[in-house]
């Protein structure tokens, strides 16, 4: 029993020193899920090269993440589509201090589809893609599929549309888009990460999105280019605003940021869709860290300006290998300054 | 179980003069007090669960009132939600569900309890034990991968073609929908329905199968007239056990159901219920009324799975006392 006792209470005494000797300091953050696999990456880089700073990241959604920055339950917030003016005051109200934006890296949603004859990839200006999505468009065959797409044998077949079911910033992100090249589903329709689809059936994720194209013939849908690229999901391209079909790949959502980088405002709220540039692929956006403007404990305020510094200088590097789009130059040189507004 | 009476003596709690002290030493009366701890912490739970639901369901109750159930409109962009197309899902899949499930369970217990060698009835029930265990999940893919393509290939042009005069099965189909997803669920609470109503079909006394044996009926009759009635009450609650499974069933249902809140006569058509509804959009809902919408659907959810389970009780009393057999 003595033995027993001495072995407990070692156990617990060495447990006390681990604990001790690695206390890093917590900063607790919470949100998107989309950029999940890339603050994972930097977080557990970071604290190898810092080793008594440790980042919690929650990947629980970019809604539940604007909620627990805002109810002060985390250090720190991430979403894919910015926090709206109700939002901000909320926070400002609740916490007494601003929040502010950093755009981390960009993400961009393709459309998909699956035409039983047509192998190539297809090309679909903004008024084709708004068609079909409000339910105007119904055939392949359709003139303004046809006219885009010179010497593909479209069928005559009804088109069945697919969007997301579960709430999502690829979501956001295609409606955003859709919303800025069509009047009438900006008045319609709207943004969000989930909305009262005109038409269409719903798949749970990337992948219930992808399962309903394979399955079902004369389908379409959109999912994030990431889950495309890495699972070879064949894709069309889309003309930007400059004109130009472009099939999305990483340049040409950087491209996007470029060229949306002159006209971005102060608090890098802004949507980069339909963004200019010859090269612009023009369903694109940021994702961003949603990080309070006051801190109370100045260590966590300085471990996360440092983080903000790292991961715009030598945590961009590790981007392109996850997939996603860097941000341009531009944006970075802005960011680096509106990390001294952190107080 | 409810034929646990029927076969127990009746053990009731040897109380009578012995002192408190003494009850307590031997255990009886901490026995008691523990379990009646356990018990009241079931009550507890759902007590909290209703307060939970209904505190955080506040703003949209506020602000929908009644016409949240009678609303077909989910927006989140206006800020509109009504709740009548998702309960309309959940309900049309339970009932298609059980549909098909309740006669092939029914059937297949009565064969593994009355009709089957016992080597064959217990290794047959070994399996079904073994598919009710089955994560929901697995179904789901069951559903996706051979359902829905067997349903756009074969089930729809064969119901669609002699019967698409009938506004249950018009066009289109997609794969996906109402039955697709009411089949997924009959394949998910057939072992329920199968696995309980043989236990309770197994408890019948032998006696009460003797005595009409003795009376010159021949086995079915028996089996049909005497032994199935005898253990109605068992078996209607292994059905409501399945439909329970089935109004709550969230993850296979929103891999085959299409995610589209329509109110259709067709069974083709895709569709969407309350439980799956919230597990798609409750991560990413920002905006209180949102959120709190889609917690008073959860209490929409729990409110019709406690009404069916209040009639259930009614129909268990109102077709026992019509006189099956069955000791009240």
């Amino acid at each position: 029993m003595k033995r027993l006792a001495l072995l407990v209470g070692g156990v617990f005494a060495l447990g006390a020193m681990v604990w001790a000797a690695q206390n890093p300091l917590l900063i607790n953050g919470a949100g998107a899920s989309f950029p999940n696999p890339i603050y994972s990456k930097w977080f557990d880089e970071y604290h190898k090269k810092n080793a008594n700073i440790q980042f919690n990241y929650q990947s629980v959604g970019s809604g539940a993440g604007i909620k627990q920055v805002t109810d002060g339950t985390v250090d720190f917030g991430a979403t894919d589509g910015p926090m709206n003016d109700d939002q901000l005051k909320a926070f400002q109200d609740k916490r007494g201090s601003a929040i502010l934006h950093f755009p981390t890296v960009l993400g961009a949603a393709v459309p998909t589809y699956n035409v039983p004859g047509v192998s190539g990839a297809l090309n679909f200006t903004p008024e084709a893609l708004a068609g079909i999505f409000l339910g105007k468009i119904t055939k392949w065959n359709d003139p303004a599929l046809a006219s885009a797409n010179k010497g593909v044998n479209l069928p005559a077949n009804d088109i069945v549309v697919v969007h997301r079911s579960d709430g999502s910033g690829t979501t956001y992100i295609w409606t955003d888009y859709l919303s800025k090249i069509s009047e009438e589903w900006k008045s319609k329709v709207g943004k969000n990460t989930s909305v009262n689809w005109p038409v269409g059936l719903g798949g749970k994720g990337n992948e219930g999105v992808t399962g309903l194209i394979k399955q079902t013939p004369n389908s379409i849908g959109y999912v994030e280019l990431i889950y495309a690229a890495q699972n070879n999901i064949p894709y069309g391209a889309v003309k930007n605003s400059s004109g130009n079909f472009v099939k999305a790949d990483l340049a040409g959502v950087s491209a996007a940021a470029a060229g949306a980088a002159k006209d971005i405002p102060e608090d890098f709220r802004v949507s980069i869709t339909n963004a200019p540039g010859k090269n612009a692929y023009p369903i694109s956006s940021f994702t961003w860290l949603l990080i309070p403007q006051k801190f109370q404990d100045a260590g966590k305020r300085d471990a996360v300006k440092g983080f903000l510094k790292w991961m715009l200088t030598d945590g961009q590097n590790y981007a392109e290998g996850l997939s996603y789009a860097k941000l341009p130059k531009e944006i970075i040189e802005k960011e680096k300054k509106a990390i001294n507004n952190i107080q | 179980m409810a034929t646990a009476k029927t076969t127990l003596p009746n053990a009731g709690p040897v109380t009578g003069s012995r002192s408190f002290l003494s009850r307590l030493r031997d255990g009886d009366e901490i026995a008691r007090l523990v379990t009646m701890v356990f018990a009241a912490t079931v009550v507890l739970i759902t007590l909290l669960l209703v307060y939970e639901l209904w505190t955080n369901s506040a703003l949209a109750r506020a602000k929908f009132g009644l016409h949240f159930l009678v609303t077909r409109v989910w927006d989140p962009n206006i800020d509109q939600y009504g709740a009548l197309p998702f309960m309309y899902g959940t309900l049309v899949t339970s009932a298609v569900a059980l549909f098909i499930a309740v006669p092939l369970g029914i059937g297949a217990a009565i064969f593994l309890a009355e009709l089957a060698p016992p080597r064959i009835s217990d290794t047959l029930q070994f399996f079904i034990d073994l598919l009710a265990a089955v994560p929901s999940v697995i179904y789901g893919l069951l559903g996706v991968f051979i359902i829905v393509p067997l349903m756009r290939t074969v089930i729809f042009p064969g119901l669609n073609k002699p019967l698409g005069f009938m506004p249950f099965f018009k066009g289109p189909s997609y794969g996906v929908g109402f039955l697709t997803a009411g089949i997924v669920l009959a394949i998910m609470v057939i072992p329920y329905i199968i696995s309980v109503s043989r236990e309770v079909l197994l408890s019948v006394p032998r006696d009460q199968r003797e005595a009409a044996l003795a009376l010159g009926s021949t086995r079915w009759e028996s089996t049909w007239k005497v032994v199935v009635p005898f253990a109605k009450t068992g078996i209607l609650g292994s059905v409501f056990l399945a439909l329970a499974r089935a109004l709550g069933e969230t993850m296979a249902v929103t891999m085959v159901i299409g995610n589209t809140p329509t109110i259709s006569a067709s069974l083709f058509s895709p569709g969407d219920s309350i439980a799956s509804v919230i597990a798609n959009q409750f991560t990413e809902a920002t905006g209180d009324v949102y959120l709190q919408a889609l917690v008073e659907l959860g209490l929409v959810l729990f409110l019709m799975t406690f009404i069916l389970n209040g009639l259930a009780r009614i129909l268990i009393v109102v077709t026992t006392q019509r006189g099956s057999g069955v000791p009240t």
